[in-house]
């Protein structure tokens, strides 16, 4: 379970990203965080696993305060959350397979990493979560010769290679044409429900968000505005979580972005 | 009736008319003060001129009589050039991480920026020179000055790649737990790498060009052979090293350029 309790965070000397936020996401459901450009979407997930720092506030995972811990306490820490992101932020020049296995470089020495001797229980789960999401022919290949679909299902892989307690996505679908788009998030919808892993997708697309996820959060200015079923998010809420994008503009922000 | 104006010109750089000509005519006055007082002693000129047309007679026809002594000077120079590259290199690529803003912390930084400053700021004919003096003549000072010369231009310039890295890949590395030195190696070094072939491979041509030139202060190399033929007034010898330099540099310079297109 993860519980956030008045997370803020804070640039400079600025107004708040984020303004004493609470939030608890558990079992395996999926949840869509929505909110315009701007809204602290990013600024939340990040300040999850503190590759952005918290200013203040609590994020507690299954039992561990993230926000108090040392910096060697954190890398190890770091190793339950999984992330993807939007630029795949793949590394372009290295196989599929070295990428997937990046997902563990928390746990295995450098210099194994270094001379790439994997162990053999690593290979073999790699084999089968690629195989699972398809990627597994592309082993060989390097990242930067695959499709943007490949390239994130190699992305959800190197994170779920992690064997995380939670995953965090990072507007995932958003370099990705809208086919594919659909794929990527009914992969994470069966992921979550298969491997009982609590999964928080921060996502533009607002059909999408409805269509894919088990609740919705809208946010906006650094607020939580809106918590509930997919069902729930009618004209009235779209409009004060967008609030200044124009009502009749709703579908194409929905499907441009 | 039209009433827009027809003309247009473009503004002047220095808008007051009265600082503009008075900057033309300062500008002007220093060039014909200075061409007036220049110190040039036309009889040291043509005296200079009949001595450089004794050394051109003296030089023609090139004599490769003594190509052992080339020869060797030239491989003495080309294992300079690969020693101090393989050395430049290896003290480069730490310190390049040392420099690079969004890799290392504050005090590294500046203390790898200043090794760097330093490696850069003197000449390689004078850190040749005080080699020398440190080590003694020979191929070892010379091995050594390039090394610093190499470490100016490997290291700046590799630190300068690692700034402009695509950082998502070192997020995404920091993400899954990994420690630092195998962040480093997986999400910087294969990003650089290309950078990094391409540096050694110019830096091996640049050396071995360099080493001609530091040999003439002692440090070894077909540089020293060059220096004891003008000394001896072995003219002739001297235009043959000249010309067999001039050659080898443009078949390394093409080389270089061949395997640096060829790997971008």
């Amino acid at each position: 379970m993860l519980k956030i309790s008045k997370l803020t965070k804070r640039y400079g000397s600025g107004d708040p990203v984020l303004k004493e936020l609470d939030l608890t996401v558990e079992g395996d459901q999926l949840t869509s965080v929505i909110g315009s450009s701007g809204a602290g979407k990013s600024t939340l997930l990040r300040c999850i696993n503190r590759l952005v720092e918290p200013t203040s506030g609590s994020i507690n995972l299954n039992g561990t305060e993230f926000t108090t811990l040392s910096r060697g306490e954190l890398r190890i820490a770091r190793r339950r959350i999984g992330m993807v992101f939007q630029s795949f932020n793949l590394i372009d020049r290295l196989t599929v397979m070295e990428n997937v296995q990046s997902g563990r470089l928390g746990y295995i020495s450098t210099w194994a990493a270094l001379t790439r001797r994997y162990p053999r229980e690593d290979i073999r789960h790699a084999y089968e979560l690629m195989e699972r999401v398809g990627i597994a022919h592309y082993a060989d290949r390097r990242a930067d010769e695959l499709s943007g679909g490949e390239r994130q299902r190699v992305g959800v892989v190197r994170a779920l290679m992690q064997r995380p307690e939670i995953l965090l996505a990072d507007e995932p679908t958003a370099s990705l044409d809208p086919k594919t788009s659909e794929q990527i998030m009914s992969l994470l919808r069966d992921l979550a429900s298969e491997l009982k892993l609590p999964v928080i997708i921060n996502i533009h697309n607002v059909t999408e968000a409805k269509e894919y996820s088990d609740r919705i959060v809208g946010m906006r200015y650094g607020r939580i505005i809106f918590d509930d079923l997919p069902g729930k998010l009618d004209k009235p809420e779209m409009d004060e979580i967008y609030a200044g994008v124009p009502a009749m503009d709703r579908a194409e922000v929905g499907a441009v972005a | 009736m039209n009433t827009q104006r027809s003309t247009w010109r473009k503004p002047s750089f220095i808008k007051n008319p009265v600082l503009r000509y008075g900057i033309y005519a300062a500008l002007t006055l220093y060039v014909v003060i200075t061409l007036a007082t220049l110190p040039i002693d036309w009889a040291r000129v043509s005296d200079g001129m009949q001595r450089a047309q004794r050394i051109f007679n003296g030089a023609f026809p090139p004599n490769f009589e003594r190509s052992g002594l080339l020869i060797d000077g030239f491989l003495e120079s080309l294992k300079i050039a690969i020693l101090a590259t393989v050395g430049g290199i290896a003290l480069s690529v730490p310190l390049a991480f040392m420099a690079a803003r969004n890799i290392s912390i504050k005090p590294i930084y500046f203390l790898g920026r200043g090794i760097i400053i330093v490696a850069r700021s003197f000449h390689p004919v004078i850190v040749a020179i005080i080699f020398v003096k440190a080590v003694g003549f020979g191929p070892f000072a010379g091995a050594l000055t390039l090394v610093v010369y190499s470490i100016g231009f490997v290291a700046k310039l590799l630190a300068e790649r690692i700034e402009e890295i695509d950082f998502g890949q070192v997020e995404a590395m920091r993400s899954v737990g990994a420690g630092f030195l195998s962040t480093l190696i997986y999400a910087v070094v294969p990003q650089i790498m290309p950078r990094l072939v391409g540096l050694g491979i110019y830096q091996l041509d640049s050396n071995l060009r360099a080493s001609a030139v530091v040999g003439i202060v002692g440090a070894g190399g077909i540089g020293a052979t060059l220096a004891n033929a003008f000394g001896r007034y072995d003219y002739d010898f001297a235009l043959a090293i000249t010309m067999v330099i001039v050659g080898v540099i443009l078949i390394s310079e093409a080389v270089s350029g061949f395997i640096r297109k060829r790997i971008a």
